[in-house]
């Protein structure tokens, strides 16, 4: 293989990674501090795609607003989520709480598909990145179109600003004390459920944005996340639950393994994550990042 | 240090109880282990909770401070009822607990764990802290899991602290510490004690509960069978010690 069609495959990899990078480190952000997997994440990622595919339609909304206000309206739905519904199973098995998120996936699936066939009569969109990010950059050794820069980019600066905050902020010593032991962190004085609350929020925000930088190039469709999420659930068990940098390191790292393991034997693209997975649960099963229950 | 002594008394009268614990009753799943607990803090007292491993001492810390709500009974701190609250509210009325298990944070750093309880007024700040126990600030950066027992203790006792509590709770202070250690705590407890902090104190090491405590509550199987003012002491030791002998 040359060395070009390489370097594209790795960069094709990088967008990819940079999705599974924004989803998993969500789904980091949420287990290390609700104990809890949240299957509707792929759900909500859609959900932020819709979301900004109908703030277009409805109000004229384009991308650079989209951006901002897609995550916000999903963050605000899974915080509202959370409270009513996912704070009822804290403390029972985690088969309960798997299934209701896996039945509000269904659910809002559902619903998107029915709101855009009644009131867009289509089943799937697509949708314009910006002007400012239309066309290509020219690398020198490679062309490549300029809106995937961004997303690698962008993707690139939320994890390291994801990982600044919980690990050198005010903010980040309350969520890490949360995590380690809620029951003192209450008692210090500091409204732990709040926090949950909170926290949950910019999990689902970070899904709702990676889905709105999803829509450009996938199109926008009710089951765009059903797919992704399931590659997103092996890199959080190749990576480790619910450790932040693992999440952002091994997103990145599976997507351009996988990008250029398809580019070297096509077959083995769609399996290439779950073997790897699979190698790794065999010789670290708390993940390559992860520490052994138990040692936290 | 800048901050004039204030005298034990305060607005309130003396007589009338900071906090009083009435008929507390507590549960862990099917198990009963408080019957009808009755005691009282007055404003700048040290009392004491005594008694063998599992007759009730740490379940009524945390039955005071909220942190375990399946409970009966009443708690009235300061005239106000804490016993629908939970512990992050009870906390904002002014008690403060140090468990047991001293419960540093090791995934934050010493400093964060001394700045993680909300700063209030009256509260100790960063420099109070490191003037008390100077190696916290030799370690600030370092992972609380790193400091030595002692130091995890110093720790856990200033932590709490910062939100200028009116009732401290802590739960053996002493245990597993080496007798220097130990005697450094008891002088900072009777420092903040001269100050006119309140502090319920449980404890094992006799000697240390009855340097610092005004009275002694005797807890067996979850039920105060006994109190003993500091001035009984002497003339009751025999009693106390065959209460704590296994």
């Amino acid at each position: 293989m040359n060395t070009q069609l390489l370097l594209i495959q790795v960069f094709n990899g990088l967008v990819n990674g940079a999705f599974y990078a924004l989803l998993s480190l969500g789904l980091a952000v949420i287990f290390g501090m609700l104990r809890i997997v949240n299957f509707m994440h792929g759900a909500l990622y859609m959900l932020g795609a819709f979301t900004a595919f109908a703030l277009g339609q409805a109000f004229g909304l384009g991308f650079w607003p989209s951006l901002i206000l897609a995550p916000i309206i999903v963050a605000l739905l899974g915080m509202v989520l959370e409270r009513t519904l996912l704070s009822r199973l804290y403390g029972l098995d985690p088969s309960y709480n798997l299934l209701l998120t896996f039945g509000l996936t269904l659910l809002t699936q559902d619903l998107v598909k029915q709101v855009m066939l009644s009131q867009y009569a289509v089943s799937s969109a697509p949708y314009t990145p910006p002007a400012a990010l239309a066309g290509v950059v020219n690398l020198g050794f490679v062309v490549f179109p300029k809106y995937r820069l961004f997303v690698i980019a962008l993707s690139l600066v939320l994890c390291l600003l994801t990982w600044f905050v919980i690990e050198k902020t005010r903010v980040g010593a309350i969520i890490r004390a949360s995590t380690e032991n809620p029951g003192v962190t209450r008692a210090f004085g500091i409204d732990v459920g709040k926090w949950v609350t909170g926290v949950f929020g910019v999990g689902v925000g970070l899904a709702g944005l990676a889905g709105v930088l999803a829509a450009p190039i996938y199109s926008v469709e009710p089951y765009m996340g059903s797919e992704l999420i399931i590659t997103t659930f092996a890199v959080v068990v190749i990576g480790g639950l619910g450790s932040i940098l693992g999440s952002v390191v091994t997103g990145f790292a599976v997507g351009v393994l996988a990008a250029v393991g398809a580019a070297i034997y096509p077959p083995i693209a769609n399996t290439l994550v779950f073997i790897l997975m699979a190698l790794v649960l065999l010789v670290r099963p708390s993940g390559l990042f992860g520490l052994p229950e138990g040692t936290r | 240090m800048t901050a004039p002594a204030v005298s034990p008394a305060r607005p309130t009268s003396q007589n009338a109880p900071l906090l009083e614990v009435r008929d507390l009753n507590a549960f862990y799943g099917q198990s009963h282990v408080l019957h009808g607990v009755n005691l009282h803090v007055r404003p700048g007292e040290v009392v004491s909770l005594i008694g063998r491993n599992g007759a009730g001492k740490t379940t009524t810390l945390k039955s005071i401070m909220g942190v375990l709500r399946s409970r009966t009974g009443q708690i009235t701190f300061d005239g106000q009822d804490l016993t629908r609250l939970p512990s992050n509210r009870v906390a904002a009325r002014g008690l403060a607990w140090v468990p047991e298990e001293r419960a540093i944070l090791s995934s934050l750093t010493v400093r964060e764990n001394l700045e993680l309880p909300p700063a209030r007024p009256g509260g100790w700040n960063l420099e109070r802290a490191y003037e008390a126990f100077p190696v916290l600030r030799e370690r600030g950066h370092h992972p609380g899991s790193k400091l030595s027992g002692g130091e995890q203790q110093m720790l856990a006792i200033v932590r709490v602290l910062r939100s200028g509590p009116k009732l401290l709770l802590l739960d053996e202070p002493s245990e597993g510490l080496a007798p220097v250690i130990v005697q450094r705590i008891g002088d900072m407890l009777a420092e903040l004690r001269r100050e006119g902090l309140s502090v319920i104190l449980v404890e094992q090491n006799l000697k240390f509960a009855t340097r610092l405590a005004d009275r002694h509550y005797v807890f067996v199987d979850g039920q105060v069978v006994d109190e003993v003012r500091a001035d009984e002491v002497e003339a009751r030791r025999a009693d106390l010690l065959r209460y704590l002998s296994v």
